[in-house]
């Protein structure tokens, strides 16, 4: 009880769960919290580029489809995107990172060395060149994320293996006898969990990022799927009068990417005791 | 003199991280697609010209050949020729790389020059007013996607208030190139008024790359700054009397900046890849609006030519980080 | 004898979210000039606050109780004390690799010193003279020359990661006697020294201090090392200090039954290790009356419910407890 006290005074943890219940709330509820639901493929000629008002309160789109109700599926897109883009890259990348930071072979470096290349240049850039070649489509984006994206795993977790190996309890398990996958699961991956606990909930809001961008540049799924970044491209040739329509999928993007980062860094807090930052 | 050994020692990882990217790029244009002829000649293509292109850039071959004389070609800068511009890819990106870089050079700049000082004066006066305020827009400016923000300024600043052009680099043409940033290159020639002109279409584009990057500074130098003054350096100086600011700006500033320094790299890397929305919301003709034409165009040459041309850019970017670092750091020598 | 350093009466507490731990609870505590005396205790005891509360430099979240604290004529505590700091009273610390900037030379970090504490200083000085300079150089060399470090020159352009530990701590010897300090303040100097070296330093600290009839107050858990170089010993526990006395009278005569109790645990041939039961006592919650007495065999009614006043029992030894040990006169 007193934990959950303390976790409540930290303002930013609160809004951070906060900002992401709501993205997952919406996504869930997205049918019944829409007005129209119709309108994520429909759309109604006659109400284009309507500003905010009673009946559709975020505005209409250039094809008359309600951008309030859109912004909702929207979030069930961008959880769907970001939560198997990650999923995907953390799996790929802890075990080479156990794997690498465990042994010191020569495919501990080999790993490192084509995890830093993939580091060595922009996610971005590799994912547009990834995207592109596959196609417009939702999962081409997911592998296109995920792909550029396990090498950060797996360095983080190589740095961490690396340096618990020289720790006592490791080498105790060792000259007991534990076999290696054993040590490395029941020893090594709980005590390196926050830390990727916390990188993961932090990699969550670039990764929505990076697929709002790829969405942006027409690499996501075409349309008329509601991602945002790709209502956000859509928006351009219609400003400055249709403000309504680039201004709702931003701000959109905004708090749920801020959501992620507060409740990254407050998660950073509270399960990591050594950090103590300024309070 | 040990620098330079340093450096060349440094160097020397260039070549295999280059050649790994090559790898993955040749991996991601060649093997990944099912029929890598097809997606060069297009999706409408007639069969003959997907047969002929099949043959006439050795697709046939088997893959290891393939690999390399792909990575000969690369090395003698060529990457084929763009389906559009019709002109080698090579060519079109280096003639781009100016823009691009004067713009990253500029919002570069102004996130240092208002992130470190901002970061530094956050930490000294933490849990202030100040301090709250700065973390706050801090944490906001990470989260804006950067072609929104784009937009937004755009929106306001450029078709609202009329302040700053909309799209584009220069009124007319660019001074005569030498260094081909359009900024140095006026003030070479003593063309006031381009310099000012120039200026005006930069402060857009440069503002909205600058404010992410900016935020990112301003975390990592509160942070470095606070960590730094919790060392035992610090209570010792404080301990003998040192005066105050002395401690502040000469010796905490100093150690705060070469764990900044670290971050540049990745800094700057960001703000490169921001710099692809960015470009296309202002029509800025650099790298940026380059690989977005030709993602539109499925220009397939030119797309990975961009792929590897900015990635070896920003390879060897990472490598003057690695080399200043060591020479600001004399614990690594 | 006028006192030097005089603190009276002084209660610490530091206040956090867990509540205030009352780290000094009214220590009465003074040095005479010149002397060398030994601050022990466990960790947690509040030497080092004691120390850092002379210095001037508690953290922010510290509350001073009550107290007073005399130096020289000046009260401590009335002002800020930075420009004593340094300079009349200076500090040698625990940690000297952490003490130093790695990002500067030694020489630059001792010069540091020597721009703002030489003695050569002028008060209302506006520039750093070429003159003083060469001036301050000369000393720097000097004092480099007493801690017995070789090719002075050669190490001032060093790194403080190239030097070893001895050498560094040498070295922080050297720049809290370059101001020529009335007082130094020694946290636990040769804790993180190799075993072989303590003992060196410690005796070039007692010899350089004597010298210059500097005083030394000294922080150590370590009773060997008082035993060493101290003329005066004053033993704490749990914030509150237990006894003083002159280093012979103190081995010799112990009154304070946490010092009996803490000479008795020092380890001798052949016989058992002995403890003292029982745990330190929480400074947040510290037992009333007498700190000592859940632990102490002689405490009674009196212990636990008042506050232990400091008596002496012989001339110049003073212990704060209700039964001190009897000692015949001799």
């Amino acid at each position: 009880m007193k934990t959950f006290r303390r976790l409540l005074r930290d303002r930013a943890l609160v809004i951070g769960v906060t900002l992401v219940t709501l993205l997952v709330l919406a996504a869930i509820f997205a049918a019944p919290l829409s007005n129209f639901p119709s309108h994520v493929t429909g759309f109604d000629p006659s109400q284009r580029l309507k500003p905010p008002g009673e009946t559709f309160w975020l505005g209409t789109d250039r094809m008359g489809a309600d951008i309030y109700s859109r912004l909702l599926f929207g979030a069930r897109l961008t959880i769907l995107i970001s939560v198997t883009a990650t999923a995907v890259a953390v799996l790929i990348g802890v075990p080479i990172g156990l794997l690498a930071g465990y042994y010191e072979r020569w495919f501990s470096d080999l790993l490192m060395r084509v995890s830093d290349v993939f580091l060595a240049v922009p996610q971005i850039v590799l994912a547009i060149a990834i995207a592109q070649t596959l196609g417009p489509a939702i999962q081409n984006v997911i592998l296109a994320l995920s792909a550029t994206y396990w090498p950060f795993w797996a360095r983080l977790v190589y740095a961490e293996t690396r340096s618990l190996r020289n720790e006592v309890f490791i080498e105790a398990a060792v000259a007991m006898g534990a076999s290696p996958l054993r040590i490395m699961v029941l020893h090594v991956v709980p005590s390196i969990a926050s830390s990727i606990i916390v990188r993961t909930t932090i990699g969550m809001g670039a990764t929505i990022l990076a697929a709002a961008s790829l969405g942006f540049l027409g690499l996501g799924a075409p349309p008329p799927t509601p991602e945002w970044g790709r209502m956000i491209a859509e928006s351009r040739e219609f400003l400055p009068q249709a403000w309504w329509y680039a201004t709702a999928p931003g701000i959109a993007i905004l708090l749920v990417v801020m959501g992620f980062n507060l409740l990254g860094d407050g998660l950073r807090d509270v399960l990591d005791p050594r950090i103590r930052r300024g309070s | 003199m040990r620098l330079l050994v340093l450096a060349l020692r440094r160097c020397l990882w260039m070549p295999p991280t280059l050649l790994g990217l090559t790898l993955i790029v040749f991996t991601v244009s060649h093997i990944i697609p099912a029929d890598p002829a097809r997606v060069l000649a297009g999706e409408n293509a007639p069969i003959e010209q997907v047969e002929a292109l099949r043959r006439k850039f050795g697709l046939d071959k088997p893959l290891p050949q393939q690999f390399v004389s792909y990575v000969a070609d690369v090395v003698q800068g060529n990457m084929g020729v763009s389906l559009y511009t019709q002109r080698p890819v090579a060519d079109d990106l280096v003639e781009r790389l100016p823009a691009t870089f004067e713009l990253a050079l500029f919002a570069m700049g102004l996130a240092i020059l208002l992130g470190l000082p901002l970061g530094v004066v956050s930490a000294l006066m933490r849990n202030s007013v100040l301090d709250h305020a700065v973390r706050l827009v801090t944490i906001a400016g990470l989260a804006t996607a950067a072609f929104w923000l784009a937009i937004l300024l755009q929106l306001l600043f450029s078709m609202e208030l009329n302040l700053t052009p909309v799209q584009g680099r220069i009124d007319g043409w660019g001074p005569d190139p030498i260094t081909g940033f359009y900024t140095v290159d006026a003030l070479i020639r003593g063309d006031v008024d381009t310099f000012f002109s120039a200026l005006r279409y930069l402060a857009l584009p440069m503002m909205t790359l600058a404010i992410p990057a900016m935020a990112t500074i301003v975390r990592f130098t509160r942070a470095g700054v606070l960590n730094v003054m919790s060392s035992n350096f610090v209570f010792y100086q404080a301990a003998m009397g040192l005066p105050r600011r002395v401690v502040i700006w000469k010796y905490i500033l100093r150690s705060a900046l070469i764990g900044t320094l670290t971050q540049i790299g990745l800094v700057f890397g960001n703000l490169l890849a921001g710099a692809v929305v960015v470009e296309t919301v202002y029509s800025w003709p650099g790298l940026g609006t380059y690989a977005y034409n030709s993602i539109l165009q499925s220009d397939y040459n030119a797309i990975m030519g961009f792929t590897l041309f900015t990635g070896s850019v920003f390879i060897a970017m990472n490598l003057l980080v690695d080399i200043a670092q060591a020479v600001l750091d004399p614990r690594g020598r | 004898m006028a006192d030097f350093l005089d603190v009276r009466d002084l209660s610490v507490g530091f206040v956090t979210e867990n509540g205030t731990a009352r780290v000094l609870d009214h220590v009465s505590f003074s040095m005479r000039q010149g002397e060398i005396m030994g601050l022990v205790g466990e960790s947690g005891c509040g030497k080092t606050t004691l120390a850092r509360a002379i210095l001037g430099v508690l953290p922010d979240n510290a509350e001073i109780g009550s107290g007073t604290m005399g130096f020289d004529g000046a009260d401590l505590l009335a002002r800020d004390t930075s420009d004593l700091r340094g300079r009349l009273i200076t500090f040698i610390p625990q940690d000297p690799f952490g003490s130093f900037s790695p990002l500067f030379t030694v020489g630059d970090q001792i010069g540091e010193l020597m721009r703002w504490k030489s003695p050569e200083r002028m008060p209302g000085e506006r520039r750093y003279a070429a003159s003083r300079r060469r001036a301050d150089h000369a000393r720097v060399l000097a004092a480099l020359r007493d801690v017995q470090l070789p090719d002075a020159e050669r190490l001032l352009r060093k790194y403080p990661h190239e030097l070893s530990g001895g050498q560094r701590q040498r070295v922080m010897i050297a720049m809290a006697l370059l101001p020529e300090p009335k007082l130094v303040i020694a946290d636990e100097p040769t804790t993180a020294l190799d075993v072989t070296i303590q003992a060196q330093i410690l005796k070039l600290l007692r010899r350089l201090a004597s010298e210059r009839n500097a005083s030394v107050l000294f922080t150590t858990h370590d009773l060997g090392t008082a035993w060493e170089i101290c003329d005066r010993v004053t033993v704490m526990y749990a914030g509150q200090e237990a006894e003083t006395a002159e280093v012979g009278d103190f081995f010799a005569r112990p009154r304070h039954p946490y010092t009996g109790m803490l000479l008795a645990s020092l380890p001798t041939q052949g016989a058992a290790l002995r403890g003292i039961p029982g745990d330190v006592p929480s400074p947040f919650t510290p037992p009333p009356g007498c700190r000592f007495h859940p632990r102490c065999p002689r405490a009674t009614e009196l212990c636990r419910q008042t506050h232990n006043e400091t008596a002496e029992p012989a001339p110049g030894h003073h212990v704060r407890c209700h039964h001190p040990q009897v000692w015949p006169a001799s």
